[in-house]
């Protein structure tokens, strides 16, 4: 398989706080264009894994490539602009800002007005900001959410919010999207409807990473599957004891092949199932 | 409920203020224009005084829309904005006054006021990029220490680089720059509204308190646009975003540190701008007049105000102005006045421990403020003219529901 087809590489990632290791040497790739999810118990690092390689956390030691650039380490808001959006797993929107405003922030980074067009309104500031108010509007109405784009981000529903949070990374023109349990709390039929955005996410061509511990959800939309081990189990054990959700791996259609990989993780390759 | 594709509803920025605060804007520019004449009207033709104090109210106002940038928009606490305050003044006095004369440079400097008007606003946005460089990464109360302890350092090193210091005389030390020029047009109109026949002067020195007026009205009008393009404008959004989640922002891709710089910095020009004119209008500027106080004053017209809110800020700005320097000076006399009149005039007498109405209320004069203080706070927590935001914040019994819709209201 050609690396230009990996947009993102991860090598023995590590983030340590102190004693505890709570990413430990985790190693995979995402190939672009595929729908790829990272599953695993309550404590396995998924999230501090994601932090880690969206630059929140500085890692203890191991590298992240996207799209052949060296990001390991690199500030948030560079990691963003390189092209790599994400949603946390606490809503983080900005509160008292409109879904409006907080789409339009999401664009920031690909905007190019100084202080000196804002002050003075200039031609380019005016055009631009006309660019992003209907661009802002656009991915409002792709999520789905546009009837909200004039409240306050605080006032949606929840699931409306996660849907703001989706547009706004989305807003920043990323070729790769982190989703951190996008279906947290969600009702069957909200899950549904994400599932479907997610896809449709996918299909204008942007590469989806996520988190998610309902194994519909997963096994309804990934390509490809990885699993964070539980830490504290040794070798072999932790990829079958310590998944607590593989009653429902197995009892899905498809045959999920399990090669213990690199020291901890297990991936699946197979067929997407058709919902 | 309109879908949101017309592109009509696309270009509705919801910055944009509502009705209310375009009219209380407009209101006060009705307000500033009026002035001078309602001024001499009601004085019967002396209204010099009244004018002057409204040019000093307005180097307030000035300070105030600059801290607003800094802690109404970005959300950044700055308990020393009157050391960039004393930048702007000091960078005036010093580059227009014989006060370099007696420094190693052993010549005077007189530019001219326009020209310093633009240095000193750079020189404080310097200075304000030079202090949030390293102090920017803390956050909240730390840095409020931070630029406490910076407001407090300035003036001090104002005051020490007078006579005597081992740099030189810069400053003029404790007793500050006097003589400082006063800025001046190579031409200018007199005519029947000062008294004079209609004619083209060939030089203009500002003397009269209504050309400082004038002046500041038009300060005060490009604070007030510039702050107001800036805060609708991919930096305004960026700095409403660091305010309510740091962590996101820089996730969405924004530059955290240099946009919290630029809103330093940017508060900081307005500060410079208010000193030069500041120091221009005075003639004299002296460490004493850049103290702690100065900046917690600004703080709270700008918390009274309604921080983030342009016109309030404004609003809070003149009130506490009026109620510091005119209420609060004339309150002794008034209320003495005013127990007179209604026969409670054996107040004003000092007998034992009184000291008579007018001594005892003149004690009192920073609990009566207090008192005001706390009262308008009790009564009105998000302001007098609070930005949508804050009133959503201390709004009771905010559901998961959309409490209005903002298009449909403004």
């Amino acid at each position: 398989m050609a690396t230009e087809q990996r947009i993102l590489l991860v090598d023995g990632l590590t983030k340590r706080f102190g004693g505890l290791s709570a990413v430990d040497h985790v190693s995979f790739h995402i190939n672009t264009g595929e729908i790829f999810a990272l599953i695993g118990p309550n404590g396995a690092g998924k999230t501090t894994l994601f932090n880690t390689m969206t630059g929140i956390y500085s890692p203890t030691s191991g590298t992240v490539v996207f799209e052949g650039t060296n990001i390991t380490g690199l500030k948030p808001y560079r990691v963003a602009q390189l092209g790599i959006g994400r949603t946390f797993q606490q809503i983080r929107l900005f509160s008292y800002m409109t879904a409006f405003d907080n789409v339009r922030v999401g664009e920031h980074s690909r905007m190019r007005a100084k202080v000196w067009d804002a002050l003075f309104k200039t031609r380019t500031a005016r055009n631009e900001e006309a660019r992003v108010a209907d661009k802002a509007m656009e991915l409002l109405n792709f999520v789905g959410i546009q009837q909200h784009a004039h409240n306050y981000a605080r006032n949606l529903p929840y699931g409306h919010q996660r849907r703001l949070e989706i547009a706004r990374a989305l807003a920043s023109d990323p070729h790769l999207l982190l989703l951190d349990e996008p279906a947290a709390g969600a009702t069957p039929q909200e899950k549904r409807e994400l599932m479907e955005l997610v896809e449709k996410v996918r299909s204008e061509g942007v590469t989806v990473l996520l988190i998610e511990h309902d194994m519909r959800v997963v096994m309804g939309i990934s390509d490809r599957i990885v699993v964070l081990g539980d830490r504290s189990l040794p070798g072999k054990e932790r990829l079958t004891r310590s998944w607590p959700y593989s009653s429902s791996i197995t009892s899905t259609p498809t045959t999920v092949a399990c090669t213990p990989c690199m020291a901890s993780r297990c991936i699946s390759t197979r067929a997407k199932s058709s919902p | 409920m309109s879908r949101a594709k017309a592109p009509a509803a696309n270009r509705l920025p919801s910055g944009r203020w509502s009705d209310r605060d375009t009219v209380i804007l407009r209101l006060l520019l009705l307000g500033a224009i009026l002035f001078p004449v309602f001024a001499t009207l009601v004085t019967g033709g002396s209204g010099g005084a009244l004018i002057n104090t409204a040019a000093d109210a307005g180097v307030y106002v000035l300070l105030a829309i600059g801290l607003n940038v800094v802690v109404g928009f970005a959300g950044l606490l700055d308990l020393g904005y009157a050391a960039f305050f004393a930048i702007g003044a000091y960078t005036y006095g010093m580059l227009a006054s014989s006060q370099l004369f007696g420094s190693p440079l052993h010549h005077e400097i007189h530019l001219p006021f326009w020209l310093l008007l633009f240095v000193g606003m750079f020189v404080a946005a310097g200075f304000g990029a030079i202090l949030g460089a390293p102090t920017l990464r803390l956050r909240g109360d730390y840095l409020a220490i931070v630029t406490l302890g910076f407001g407090e350092i300035v003036p001090s090193i104002f005051r020490y680089l007078g006579q005597g210091s081992v740099l030189g005389n810069w400053t003029g030390g404790v007793n500050g720059i006097a003589g400082i020029d006063p800025p001046s047009l190579p031409f200018g109109i007199s005519g029947p509204w000062s008294g004079e026949a209609l004619r083209i002067l060939p030089r203009f020195d500002f003397v009269d308190p209504i050309a400082y007026y004038v002046l500041m009205v038009i300060l005060v009008i490009v604070g007030v646009v510039a702050a107001t393009n800036l805060h609708r404008s991919r930096l305004g959004r960026a700095w409403m975003a660091v305010r309510e989640d740091e962590v996101a922002a820089a996730a969405t891709g924004v530059n955290t540190v240099a946009i919290k710089l630029l809103a330093f910095s940017i508060g900081a020009s307005f500060s410079g701008l208010a000193g030069t004119f500041y120091g221009a209008k005075l003639s004299l500027v002296s460490s004493e007049n850049f103290a702690f106080v100065v900046s917690v004053t600004i703080l709270i017209m700008v918390v009274l105000g309604g921080m983030g809110n342009i016109p309030g800020v404004i609003l809070g700005a003149l009130m506490i102005y009026y109620v510091l320097f005119n209420l609060l000076t004339n309150l002794p006399d008034l209320t003495a006045n005013a127990a007179s009149t209604i026969g409670l005039g054996f107040l004003n007498a000092s007998h034992g421990d009184w000291p008579g109405l007018h001594d005892e209320v003149q004690r009192m004069n920073f609990l009566i403020f207090g008192l005001i203080l706390v009262l308008v706070m009790l009564f009105r927590p998000q302001g007098l003219l609070p930005s949508r935001v804050r009133e959503q914040e201390l709004a009771k019994g905010v559901s998961e529901q959309a409490v209005f819709d903002l298009r449909e209201e403004s």
